[in-house]
């Protein structure tokens, strides 16, 4: 008890200081924590948090030391792994899921000299708590617009694990961008309601093919649907998470790719250089943190032409996957004409646009 | 060649000793795979058993193992019950999940209500949640002779897709902007379940856990329901000369291992894991069977058990964390670990003998 | 053949496949039980099958050696469990589920360099003309080897159990260890060769998934379809037809309810996605109620250890 608080005044005393110094001297040495929700071996989520880690390692060698924690559950124990890890001498703590974010701001006000980074999180609660997060639906609108142009059945799907703000708005990016350069395009969806089951992605899959799918982009972790896609000649979908090139040239004839290696790199780097601050950062294809990976020679010239258009206009600020006029589902109006989403709507978004038949999970 | 012989009583010895010979033969088994894997074995084994009780962190760590060990130890006194009466509830976990859902759904009703009721009203709405979800199979087995261990676990699942509907729908967070997950039980006072010594990480459910371990001691010793239950494990047909009834047995051990099953993931959600989520969950109801079987369905052996299971998940994280193994070896070690505890107590029931006669181990 | 969107045709073809490992599994662990054994480890056994099997195919090219270097794996590991049940006299459910966490802690290690691998193709039976006949083409003609060798198992051991001496022997050791004793039955031994098979078993159900179903390595691969397997066994009341019909019903409402969905059925999501657990714990209701005790068929000494006293 009594040792407990001696040592929290002691941080708390430390970390005014610190933080005070820090600005103007940086830190000879940083050690960086990671926590991930899966694990390594995963191929997808986990793997990519990881790889942007070791990248760290790399630019800053024995600058850095790294830490890290595989499969640590959202609740109890994520509390514990961040209390662990913020006592035994983490500068810099990486919450790698959004099931982190009340856990992250708890122990974060417990040590104001540590710095935290949660991902895909909207709580920023103390001053040491910065969120980031990725725009994947950015790259969801380069995926649509292939999808678009490639189906011949006019049926595209997409695999969604559970109804949550980040599935909803890859979902509607994915249909509108097929929408715009194929007007009659039908989305199927189905809900796996699991993050990572490979078999059950399958089957998904299957089901899509079996309804008369061509064209499938799945926000589940595992290649399973490609290699689903692999057994029907002429289906094609998309590498998730990581590039999943095992599967080129088809069916994986582009991909997604969770690039988090700059964003760490460059908060490490503050660190240790004395610039760091408080943010909240959502990064997409013009920060190169979601790469579109290479577009195969299995989709037409004129296709990859027009897809690395949405990919470079959107890179370059010029197109936003969410350009008014758009409806919602029920015909209620969202975005006038010509006006883009706002990041609000993006990140809380619980509704379907207008022209997607599917029905919403309760 | 040896060859075992039972002994006429099981050995005081052995039953004290077998726990300590498994650790130790652990510790060597488990080293070997560290020193495998490129690791300093001995700074494993101190990391893992060590660390959490007496390191530099012990002061945090102790108070976490009886956060880790509270329901577990909840859960498996509850379902050694019915072990021991033959009727085998293999899905504590839903029951752990709807009990949690219950138990939070009473409590976000009221938000921002502050009323010394809630929490009492929320702790039966918990055990309630639990309660039902095993009568299901139970009511199953006595009227349709339905198998429960396949009922219990199918319905694991369906909590499962509830708990996802509830933290994406009618349990999500108003204020939460549309992302999943209720509110967090830490800003609503009436409904949270708090630590009770500032740093000791005991909260009513360690207390529930361990009022729940001394009940079931009396049960078993003292009450006619204890004789029943140890009766109807092991002489079915006698049990029923003594007028037991099996429905009414399968009823009550069933309700009894949902109620406290639900009981523990109420005291979890409103406490450590602070909200509903979608993972929320982490194998509990699973794990508890395991401690059930360690502690010999005792519940003080259960308390034991709980809590040497919750010192290798803290202690196998610490040494994952520090020491850069991958978490797969430290599950690979709680098998071995599992392996040797429960082999090693063959010392217990029986004597090794070597067939030219000689007693190799004679302790008694 | 189109109710509601969805082609029954198709639909058959693809639950035939996606049944293959619970039934699997299933058929080992029903001889398990049968011979009075109840091995929890099944998804250990699974997973240890499913990256054994993985590393063998990558390793010799052959997905027939995969199948076989599953089954081994599967079999090693359920070894461990015969020596500590039978040898040791550990408790059974216990064992069981330390096996569980034993098999996934140990397949992600040896799986560390074994991601985004892609394995041999275990290709399609070629039956040439027969695969074009309407309807029965389709169903019966288009798969891979393991389905029909999955169907195959399900005769032969119902002819085992039902028919042969060493059906009558397990049986026996299962019902009552002590008369089987008596009558000179060495019951630890063939209740280690049930064990062994349930494994073995196990670990072909699991490579299955690795090198057919996804066709890849990632840790927690198998991801509890062995708990499945385990309750299909119940299911089926201990007899090989009725785990198939439990596999096929399980693997028939789980690819519906997708299907279902992507045809954008009214039924609301949730409701669909928990509908095969639903669905098979109906039907087991259906079929176990208004019947005896004794119909319930399950194996008298399942989980109670044996030892000689002579």
């Amino acid at each position: 008890m009594l040792r407990r608080t001696l040592l929290a005044t002691a941080a708390l005393g430390l970390g005014l200081m610190t933080t005070g110094g820090a600005l103007a001297a940086g830190m000879d040495k940083v050690k960086a924590c990671f926590v991930y929700v899966g694990p390594i071996g995963d191929g997808g989520w986990t793997y990519q948090h990881h790889q942007g880690a070791l990248a760290v390692q790399e630019a800053y060698g024995d600058k850095v030391e790294l830490q890290w924690q595989e499969s640590v559950p959202e609740g109890a124990d994520a509390e514990r792994v961040l209390t662990q890890m913020a006592l035994g001498g983490c500068n810099i703590i990486f919450t790698t899921s959004f099931g982190y974010m009340d856990q992250t701001n708890a122990v974060a006000a417990k040590f104001p000299d540590v710095k935290f980074e949660h991902a895909t999180g909207f709580k920023r609660d103390s001053a040491n708590v910065s969120t980031y997060n990725a725009r994947f639906y950015e790259g969801r609108a380069v995926q649509g617009t292939i999808a678009g142009m490639m189906t011949k059945s006019n049926k595209i799907g997409y695999i969604g694990s559970f109804p949550i703000p980040e599935v909803m708005n890859g979902i509607n990016a994915y249909y509108l961008a097929a929408k715009k350069v194929n007007p009659n395009v039908e989305l199927s969806v189905v809900w796996a309601f699991t993050w990572f089951d490979p078999a059950k992605e399958a089957d998904s899959a299957k089901a899509l093919i079996d309804q008369g799918v061509d064209v499938i982009a799945a926000h589940t972790d595992s290649t399973a649907p490609l290699a689903e896609a692999a057994k029907t000649p002429g289906v094609i979908g998309f590498g998730q998470a990581s590039d999943m090139e095992a599967y080129k040239p088809s069916p994986r004839v582009s991909s997604i790719i969770d690039n988090w290696a700059p964003y760490y790199v460059k908060r490490v780097g503050e660190l240790l250089d004395g610039t760091y601050a408080q943010s909240d950062t959502w990064a997409g294809i013009a920060d190169g943190e979601v790469l579109i990976g290479d577009i195969t020679e299995a989709v037409p010239a004129e296709v990859k032409a027009a897809a690395e258009k949405v990919r470079d206009d959107i890179a370059a600020g010029t197109l936003h996957p969410f350009t008014g006029p758009i409806n919602k589902q029920d015909g209620s109006p969202w975005l006038a004409e010509g006006a883009t989403a706002p990041d609000g709507d993006l990140l809380g978004m619980g509704f379907y646009v207008e022209g997607i038949t599917a029905e919403i999970p309760k | 060649m040896i060859r075992l012989e039972k002994r006429p009583n099981p050995s005081r010895f052995w039953l004290y000793a077998t726990p300590v010979v498994a650790v130790a033969l652990t510790m060597i088994a488990g080293g070997l795979m560290f020193a495998a894997l490129g690791k300093n074995p001995f700074e494993v084994i101190r990391t893992i058993f060590w660390d959490p009780l007496f390191g530099e962190f012990a002061w945090y760590l102790r108070g976490q193992l009886l956060v880790k060990a509270g329901p577990l130890v909840l859960i498996a006194v509850g379902l050694s019950l019915g072990f021991r009466a033959g009727i085998w509830n293999i899905g504590a976990e839903g029951q752990y999940i709807m009990g949690a859902i219950c138990g939070a759904g009473v409590g976000l009703a009221f938000y921002p209500t502050e009323s010394r009721l809630i929490f009492p009203l929320m702790i039966l709405a918990g055990a309630f949640g639990g309660w039902v979800w095993a009568m299901i199979p139970a009511i199953l087995k006595t009227r349709f002779n339905t198998n429960e261990i396949l009922v219990s676990l199918m319905l694991v699942y369906v909590a499962q897709t509830i708990l996802a509907m509830a933290s994406t729908g009618f349990l999500r967070n108003p204020e939460g902007a549309g992302f999943p997950g209720s509110r967090n039980f830490s800003s609503y006072p009436a409904a949270q379940n708090p630590e009770l010594i500032a740093g000791s990480g005991l909260h009513w459910g360690g207390v529930a856990a361990l009022a729940v371990v001394v009940l079931a001691y009396v049960l078993l010793q003292k009450h006619i329901l204890g004789f029943q239950i140890k009766l109807a494990g092991q002489a079915p047909r006698a049990a029923r000369f003594h007028g037991v009834n099996p429905a009414t047995l399968v009823v009550l051990c069933m309700g009894i291992s949902g109620a406290l099953a639900g009981l523990a993931g109420m005291f979890e959600v409103t406490g450590p894991a602070g909200q509903i989520s979608i993972d929320f969950n982490s194998g509990y109801g699973f794990t508890a069977i395991i401690v059930a079987f360690l502690g010999r369905l005792n519940p003080v052996g259960i308390l034991l058990g709980g809590l040497l299971m919750a010192l290798t998940y803290i202690g196998g994280e610490m040494a994952s964390t520090n020491l850069g193994l991958p978490s797969s070896a430290i599950q690979a070690f709680q098998g071995m670990l599992l392996f040797f505890l429960l082999g090693v107590d063959v010392l217990t029931n029986f004597r090794i003998r070597s067939l030219i006669g000689r007693s190799t181990t004679g302790a008694r | 053949m189109d109710i509601g969107g969805i082609n029954l045709v198709v639909l058959v073809a693809s639950l035939m496949v996606a049944a293959v490992p619970i039934l699997l599994a299933a058929l080992g662990e029903l001889v398990v039980e049968k011979a009075g054994v109840l091995n929890l480890g099944v998804e250990g056994m699974m997973i240890m099958g499913a990256i054994c099997g993985f590393i063998t195919a990558v390793g010799t090219g052959s997905p027939l050696l995969g199948f076989l270097g599953g089954a081994l794996g599967g079999m090693v590991l359920s070894l461990v469990f015969a020596f500590l049940t039978q040898v040791l006299l550990a408790n059974q459910v216990a064992t069981g589920l330390a096996l569980t966490l034993f098999g996934l802690g140990l397949s992600s290690l040896m799986g560390q360099n074994y991601n985004g691998i892609k394995p041999p193709l275990t290709g399609a039976v070629p039956f040439g003309p027969l695969r074009d006949i309407p309807v029965l083409g389709r169903i019966v003609f288009s798969h891979d080897w393991v389905v029909y060798f999955s169907v195959a198992m399900v005769v032969l051991l119902w002819w085992v159990l039902k028919a042969t001496r060493l059906g009558l022997i397990i049986r026996a050791v299962g019902e009552s260890h002590e008369a089987a004793h008596a009558l000179g039955y060495k019951v630890n031994r063939i209740r280690l060769g049930a064990i062994a098979f349930g494994g073995a078993m196990a670990g072909m159900g699991g490579a299955y998934v690795s090198l057919v179903r996804v066709p890849q390595w990632v840790d927690g691969i198998t991801a509890g379809a062995g708990w499945i397997a385990l309750a299909i066994v119940v299911f089926a009341s201990w007899k090989p037809w009725r785990a198939l019909i439990g596999a096929y019903l399980f693997g028939g409402i789980s690819v519906l309810q997708l299907n279902l969905q992507a045809a954008g059925s009214a039924i609301p999501v949730e409701y669909l996605s928990m509908s095969p657990y639903l669905i098979t714990i109906l039907v087991l209701v259906i079929m176990s109620s208004g019947r005896g005790r004794a119909a319930l068929n399950a194996p008298a000494a399942l989980g109670q250890n044996f030892h000689a006293a002579r």
